[in-house]
């Protein structure tokens, strides 16, 4: 594998008045590498997502991004309660968030749908009541 | 049309205004932010009722180029400073979210 640059990111759990801090950093560190508006939408709104969750359901966690030659891989780690069932958790509209979250207007069940949506290639890894850790790749070309 | 000159023509209020001269192109509306990440478009006006601070962040991830706050809503406290550092213009207008739609409509 070439040669890479690693961002890591600590995500604050519970903490929505800093939520999306790590998605916004990293915006601008892509910027400053000259990737294309079109890759930086899409690293962004799937980091962001991913990133909320974590601050929702897990009490935050760890984000890292590498970036390759050719594919930008986004990494979320958290020691949350895990995803029961992955497929449902997939099907647009599905959440399990609270009342409090959904008031500010998070919780649309669209979280993990836009992460795939938004990314080439998208990979789950969670057991229940120890965590979940999330790959996620964009291609470059 | 520019953030500034749209915010002049229908009088809206502008709250957060660090890039003024960005063009507006098509509106999105909606208070769901997954939705609005999902599926707003770069340089859009994002029209919302939504008034907390993830607005920002999710505006600026986005990469709208102007918030709308509709029906006279009032940002929570600390949404406009954040706004103004993450180069996201604000503005808000008494009208209802589709009036405002229609009105701009025209313009972007």
């Amino acid at each position: 594998m070439s040669e890479f640059l690693n961002f890591h990111f600590e995500v604050d759990g519970d903490n929505f008045v800093s939520a999306g801090q790590a998605s916004v950093q990293m915006k601008k560190n892509m910027r400053q590498l000259g990737l294309s508006p079109e890759i930086i939408r899409k690293v962004s709104i799937a980091m962001y997502e991913g990133e909320i969750n974590m601050v929702i359901h897990a009490h935050g966690g760890v984000a890292d991004v590498n970036v390759y030659e050719d594919r930008i891989e986004i990494i979320l780690d958290d020691k949350g309660p895990g995803i029961k069932d992955i497929d449902l958790a997939m099907q647009e509209g599905y959440s399990t968030a609270n009342d409090h979250v959904r008031a500010l207007g998070f919780g649309a069940g669209m979280g993990l749908p836009n992460m795939k949506r938004y990314t080439d290639d998208m990979k789950i890894e969670t057991v229940v009541g120890e965590g979940t850790k999330i790959t996620m790749s964009v291609n470059l070309s | 049309m520019t953030v500034n000159a749209l915010i002049e023509k229908y009088g809206f209020s502008p709250l957060s205004l660090p890039d003024p001269d960005r063009e507006v192109k098509g509106c999105y509306i909606g208070d769901l932010l997954s939705w609005v990440m999902g599926r707003a478009q770069a340089d859009n006006a994002w029209i919302t009722i939504m008034s907390n601070i993830n607005i920002a962040a999710v505006a600026a991830l986005s990469d709208v180029s102007l918030v709308i706050l509709a029906e006279d809503v009032t940002p929570d406290e600390n949404v406009l400073k954040t706004a103004e550092s993450k180069n996201v213009n604000i503005a808000r207008t008494s009208l209802p979210a589709f009036e405002t739609a229609v009105k701009i409509s025209c313009d972007i």
